[in-house]
């Protein structure tokens, strides 16, 4: 990130004392080697969540071992575990209640599009409703796994992250995939007030 | 202490002449079927006056394309003697225009939640039940799940969530 000053002009001897910068890089390195989490932990991922903070994998190596349980203190959400209709409203509260800047890393099968658990109760993903930034496949993912997606995020916030939060205020658009369940479909049709036929399919031959 | 469902069906039947009762058993299981204007006199007679003074269950079937059914919802409670160890499960049967019981709270406080969650995932009514509303489910919830006509993906109640994006959050 820095490089010694040996320009002309600058007095000899100085060059080895300072470092010249941006303010951005200075925030990234410190937010990426500081990832404090909030481990929203529903279901077994959260088992291997603990087994990534525990001594054999060891997340601390990469500076994301300081599990706080409030997310008043924690910069960096990992949802483990499936959510249901009753637990959303509870996440998307402690998403908002995270102060800035904040990530987001969706753990399991279950947080990613609902899993196995395709059913009335279960919401389908995550990301349908708040904004992920890494996504962990895996039922439920190693340990390493984990590890890898928090070093990912570091990357990403090292390369792109600015100390304003310019790059999060661009993202304005519902990040999750695209509606096309039949009963999304009924339900954005009836809160609109639309009546659009599903296109039948004829074959030709 | 009454020992056979055929027993507990002439007792019952004599405790109550409008009943109509039938019984069975199975696996040394007892089985007591009531009409549904005399369940609650028969709980109560059961309770009072027959030793069975513990609701451990109460819970609905849907029987719902249910081959030879003739009833849509069957309810089921189930007594157990504390003294003498002796269970029996008495049913019931309701069906869709008017799905209403009367609530047993009064004579079991632990039938409270149990009418309750079947209220939630059946809607069935038990009148006369102290607060009866959704134990489970969201209160917003219209539907009632465990209901054999209700799909199992459901009706979007999953989707509908607002979306929180990330500059707004």
């Amino acid at each position: 990130m820095a490089s010694p000053m040996n320009s002309p002009g600058v007095p000899s001897g100085l060059g080895e004392n300072v470092l010249l910068t941006k303010l951005d890089d200075v925030a990234n390195w410190a937010r990426a080697n500081s990832l404090w989490p909030m481990p929203f932990a529903t279901a077994c991922c959260g088992i291997e969540l603990m087994a990534t903070a525990s001594s054999r994998f060891d997340l601390s190596r990469f500076g994301a071992e300081v599990m706080r349980f409030t997310p008043r203190q924690c910069d960096l959400m990992i949802v483990a575990g499936r959510v249901v209709m009753k637990m959303l409203p509870v996440l998307q509260r402690i998403w908002l209640q995270m102060p800035e800047p904040k990530w987001c890393i969706s753990m399991g099968a279950c947080a990613c599009s609902g899993g196995v658990f395709d059913t009335y109760a279960v919401v389908q993903g995550v990301d349908r409703f708040l904004p992920v930034d890494i996504y962990v496949p895996g039922c439920p993912p190693r340990p390493e796994q984990l590890i890898q997606a928090v070093l990912d995020l570091q990357s990403r916030i090292k390369s792109g992250g600015t100390f304003t939060g310019k790059e999060f205020s661009l993202r304005i658009l519902p990040e999750g995939p695209p509606r096309f369940e039949p009963d999304e479909i009924q339900r954005f049709q009836d809160r609109n007030e639309l009546d659009l036929k599903r296109p039948t399919y004829t074959p030709e031959h | 202490m009454k020992e056979l469902p055929a027993e507990i069906d002439y007792w019952l039947r004599s405790k109550l002449p409008a009943a109509q009762v039938s019984s069975s058993s199975f696996r040394g299981q007892s089985r007591v079927c009531v009409d549904r204007p005399n369940i609650w006199e028969s709980l109560r007679a059961l309770r009072d006056d027959a030793g069975f003074d513990m609701l451990f269950e109460l819970t609905a079937v849907d029987y719902l394309e249910y081959e030879g059914a003739r009833d849509r919802f069957g309810i089921v409670y189930g007594l157990l003697s504390i003294d003498t160890g002796k269970r029996l499960i008495v049913k019931t049967f309701v069906n869709e225009p008017d799905l209403v019981l009367p609530t047993v709270t009064d004579l079991w406080k632990s039938a409270d939640w149990m009418e309750r969650e079947v209220y939630d995932m059946f809607g069935i009514v038990f009148t006369g039940h102290p607060n009866l509303k959704r134990l489970l489910l969201p209160t917003e919830f219209t539907s009632f799940p465990l209901r054999k006509d209700y799909p199992v993906k459901g009706r979007g109640e999953r989707h509908n969530f607002p979306i929180i994006t990330r500059a707004e959050s």
